[in-house]
């Protein structure tokens, strides 16, 4: 397999709080990542990291290395370059107060795409991707604010799908989606793994069990484990806390 | 929460039988909503009471003079008589021209201090500079002005001087309150934006901007009433007591010539020129108080307008 991003003894401190202690791990070309762990263990973090947005917390400090294609991302001259190869999507969806039209096309004209029929087609492709076509098909001009808390999720990663990136990280997803609209955009995401390299942060163990090639277990800015579905949800993982993690009688 | 309502203090409210009957503890809080409610109206009326007996009294005083050649023409007989359009059309320059320097340079300096600038001991000593600037008196301004404007730059006692010294007591507060404009949308906008690789300024214009338009606007016009309605800084640096220009020509003034301006023209007919007609002072306030409203009414209308857009 070929290694898309390698992180190697990655530490974050917030002031005084350490929010992840040195991890190290590949996350392959193509393939769909679980990270699970309980709140506050650093998986966002970790995605904030890998964008560089990092940088916009005041008092973040990070060390060790992340590098995507081999290149260090922290020597990346256009750092805009770089988060236009990573899709994100966080836990509380943000619909930009655009059209919902605007509102996946803001990425792609922020880039340079003018050509409207180009535009056209990428927003219905985002669109649809996202399983949100069908509901707004109708009324891409009207606000992307107004929509309900799922439409907006769905919005939100449409718009991440929006700048064609090479990665795509999903923090907490389906938290506002209902099951059905859920296993739709999962379906997406396995027929993405062609094209993208997803990293999913989830709470929802049996989620990264059906959808992801191989997960990673974080606790308190620990990595404790990481390896294929196969091991890390039998009945024999290298760690006995992966074990009780997922199994649900943690703690 | 079972466990909570038996060990109430007051279970009577609670009890199914007696829940919604009318207890004395029901009807004192009903009292005292009335009671705040009714104060809190009264001290809106108080506030709208004078402002309305100070608008009629002027209004009624100035009635005899009022008709738009008192607007048009120059003052005559040692200004016992005639009209104000010199001041007038001074007012007009100088609040114009402070605000055409100020505003730039007050919303530009409040985007990038609230949008790029971090937060280090340099941005910190300028925000604590912008907030104490709003707050130092006019007349130490107009000496500030005197000094720098007139003096130092050679400009002379004249409109440019008089202007920029205005531009320089509205500067600060037009900063603070585009700062506070921009800072009311929301974060999580910004962040979106730049999680999708737009740049800090793609993210300005197309986002920050459009959403914070009204307050920016809202913020400049404000300060059009108080550059119209002060005189210290202009009395130091470019208002004169009387001088007669073309009547009716709204470029009857250069940058470098001295003008008249409607607060002073105020100030010395009331008190130093004897023999007044009492409608002239009166009727020079109500022009003065009438275009400061004339401009805040637009701001509203294009507040509004700009509200309707608005996209949250």
């Amino acid at each position: 397999m070929a290694k898309k991003i390698e992180i190697s003894n990655l530490r974050v401190r917030y002031g005084q709080k350490e929010a992840l202690k040195g991890v190290s791990f590949d996350v392959h070309k193509n393939e769909i990542l679980g990270v699970v762990g309980p709140a506050q263990s650093g998986k966002t973090t970790l995605l904030k990291v890998i964008n560089r947005t990092i940088e916009f917390i005041p008092g973040a400090r990070v060390e060790g290395t992340v590098t995507i294609d081999g290149d260090n991302i922290q020597s990346i001259k256009n750092v805009n370059e770089l988060r236009r190869k990573i899709g994100m999507v966080f836990p509380l969806p943000v619909g930009l107060p655009l059209s919902i039209y605007d509102n996946v096309a803001f990425a792609p004209r922020a880039a340079g795409l003018r050509d409207k029929s180009k535009l056209d087609e990428l927003v219905e492709r985002c669109l649809i991707q996202s399983a949100l076509w069908d509901e707004v098909k109708d009324r891409l001009d009207s606000l992307g604010t107004k929509l309900s808390g799922g439409q907006q999720q769905r919005l939100t990663i449409a718009r991440a799908l929006s700048h064609q990136p090479e990665i795509l990280c999903l923090d907490e997803f389906s938290i506002a989606v209902d099951p059905v609209t859920t296993m739709r955009i999962e379906d997406v995401l396995k027929e993405l793994r062609s094209e993208v390299t997803i990293i999913l942060v989830t709470n929802l163990v049996q989620q990264a069990r059906r959808l992801c090639n191989r997960t990673a277990f974080i606790l308190n800015g620990d990595l404790i484990e990481i390896d294929s579905n196969e091991v890390m949800f039998s009945d024999n993982p290298a760690q006995k806390m992966t074990y009780d993690y997922v199994h649900g009688n943690f703690g | 929460m079972s466990t909570s309502a038996t060990t109430s203090p007051n279970p009577v409210t609670l009890d199914p039988q007696t829940r919604f009957r009318e207890t004395a503890l029901v009807r004192r809080k009903k009292f005292t909503e009335k009671l705040a409610r009714l104060t809190f109206l009264t001290m809106t009326l108080l506030m709208i009471f004078p402002l309305l007996l100070i608008v009629s009294y002027l209004i009624y005083k100035a009635a005899p003079i009022l008709s738009i050649n008192f607007i048009l023409d120059n003052p005559v007989r040692g200004m016992r008589a005639g009209g104000i359009w010199p001041a007038f059309l001074g007012t007009l320059y100088l609040v114009g021209i402070s605000l055409l320097v100020s505003a730039p340079i007050g919303v530009l300096a409040a985007v990038y201090l609230n949008e790029y600038a971090r937060e280090n001991w340099f941005t910190r000593i300028i925000n604590l500079a912008v907030v104490n600037l709003a707050g130092v008196p006019s007349i130490v301004h107009a000496l500030f002005g005197l000094g720098a404007f007139v003096l130092f730059a050679g400009m002379g006692r004249s409109i440019l001087a008089a202007s920029l010294t205005l531009a320089i007591m509205t500067l600060p507060v037009i900063i603070a309150s585009t700062k506070e404009a921009l800072g009311a949308v929301p974060t999580a906008f910004r962040e979106a934006c730049w999680n999708v690789g737009a740049t800090r300024w793609q993210t300005i214009r197309r986002i920050v901007l459009p959403n914070s338009i009204s307050g920016i606007l809202t913020g400049i016009i404000l300060q059009v009433s108080r550059a119209a309605g002060e005189t210290a800084p202009i009395m130091f640096t470019g208002a004169v007591f009387f001088k007669a220009i073309e009547k009716g020509d709204i470029f009857a003034y250069g940058l470098f010539d001295q003008s008249m301006a409607l607060s002073m023209h105020l100030f010395t007919i009331s008190t130093q020129v004897p023999n007044v007609p009492e409608a002239l002072p009166y009727g020079t306030a109500v022009v003065l108080l009438g275009t400061v409203l004339l401009v805040n009414a637009l701001a509203i209308v294009l507040r509004v307008y700009l509200r309707s857009r608005k996209k949250w």
